[in-house]
């Protein structure tokens, strides 16, 4: 039986024969394979719908926060504080590892029960938000409020805004 | 003339059935004690002789051994908890309560397996420092040591997912932090986060996810790497004892990169 090897040269000189093309024909569609299992996998373990709390939060009259008054509220992990200047809502969840922070009265600032982390409220040449101490990397955000057609006080958790924007009622 | 135990564990080794097992068959010669070691699918992982001094007990402290002795009971445990416990936000913890302190014998279970993972914790750490400081992660045995890190990363990884499970308020604030921390990973931190709690929260797929990393993969991957690590000790030469030098490889080896 006659040598049946098709060899033909390359532009670079080297040999390609129907064996290589076949090793080169499959060692690519396993890649393709492989970058589409990465892509499944990578897909499927995202989730596309989350059955998470509305970002947007029906705080109440704001008859019922008094001026001077910073109120937290546990489920939804917000501050609404009454300033002499309107209302707004930060953020409650410290910026460092995601602990809740707490309202202490006593000393007039907002601190993380975790890694001690401090953050203003009413200070002086602070704005409020702004981290005292402690290893928070930013301060708490300021999140949008506005007055519902009801006159019902809402924030909206996925929305910060820049500090020293008040609500005024 | 009556027969004795040894005698009729011999005649029960020599049944067909037996044999149809266990290929070895009776006899203490050398051969068909290797054969009993090689022939079988869990002792064939280690080596079929052993030098004495290396099972002593000042050799290793048996570190490893009562890691895996430790390893199998939480799997014992945790396989017996499964049955009581509902991986759902409703469920979590009042199935908790339940074992603590309506299931019979849940408490002692729960208990032991939390003193178990415990413990194993420590013996790794305790295994790792031995065989740190004996230098038995030396050639020819540093893959092993590799193999040993995965092993410890696996560890703690099951500790950590396991924490979560109770659903009490230290395992929710203790997986927020540790989950926020992963988010400090440059460029794909935010989505390393998001992947491993299903969402943007603690919160029920956080759990589920939790417990199938906790329950199927996290420990079939720790059996995967046992295996290796054990099957490792006999290709790299046996337990490291005291007296062992460096292969003449390692010396060739090191002798060409000393040039």
């Amino acid at each position: 039986m006659p040598d049946e090897k098709h060899e033909i040269k390359s532009e670079t000189g080297g040999t390609f024969d129907r064996r290589h093309f076949f090793v080169k024909l499959g060692l690519g569609s396993l890649s393709i394979a492989a970058a589409g299992t990465a892509v499944f996998a990578y897909q499927f373990l995202s989730p596309n719908v989350l059955y998470e709390p509305s970002p947007i939060v029906n705080a109440g009259k704001p008859e019922s926060y008094p001026i001077d008054s910073v109120t937290l509220d546990v489920n939804t992990g917000i501050y609404l504080i009454h300033a002499k200047e309107g209302f707004f809502a930060l953020g409650a969840v410290c910026t460092h590892l995601g602990c809740l922070t707490t309202w202490k009265p006593e000393l007039g600032i907002i601190a993380c029960p975790c890694h001690g982390s401090k953050f203003a409220v009413l200070q002086g040449n602070l704005k409020p938000g702004d981290k005292i101490e402690g290893p928070a990397p930013k301060p708490l955000p300021w999140y949008r409020t506005w007055l519902s057609d009801d006159g019902d006080l809402m924030v909206d958790r996925g929305t910060t805004i820049r500090p020293m924007e008040f609500l005024r009622v | 003339m009556a027969k004795t135990v040894d005698q009729y564990f011999d005649d029960l080794r020599d049944t067909r059935v037996w044999r149809s097992i266990f290929r070895s068959g009776t006899g203490s010669s050398t051969l068909k004690r290797s054969l009993a070691i090689q022939q079988n699918v869990f002792l064939h992982l280690f080596a079929t002789k052993v030098r004495r001094r290396m099972l002593s007990f000042s050799a290793t402290w048996y570190l490893g051994t009562l890691t895996l002795g430790t390893f199998l009971m939480l799997v014992v445990t945790g396989i017996l908890l499964m049955l009581y416990y509902h991986p759902s936000v409703p469920q979590a913890y009042a199935d908790t309560k339940d074992l603590q302190f309506v299931v019979s014998s849940g408490l002692f279970l729960r208990n032991l397996h939390r003193w178990s993972a415990h413990a194993m914790v420590f013996l790794v750490f305790a295994h790792m420092f031995k065989v740190f400081y004996r230098g038995a992660y030396r050639p020819p045995r540093e893959f092993n040591w590799v193999i040993g890190i995965v092993l410890l990363l696996v560890t703690l990884l099951l500790s950590y997912t396991g924490y979560l499970l109770p659903w009490d308020q230290l395992a929710y604030w203790a997986i927020t932090v540790g989950s926020n921390i992963a988010s400090a990973v440059p460029v794909f931190g935010d989505k390393i986060h998001f992947m491993l709690l299903g969402g943007n929260l603690v919160n029920a797929n956080a759990l589920l996810r939790f417990y199938v990393l906790h329950c199927m993969i996290l420990p079939l991957a720790a059996i995967f790497f046992i295996a290796i690590h054990f099957w490792r000790i006999r290709k790299d030469g046996g337990l490291y004892a005291h007296q062992s030098e460096p292969s003449t490889l390692t010396k060739t080896t090191l002798a060409k990169e000393a040039q």
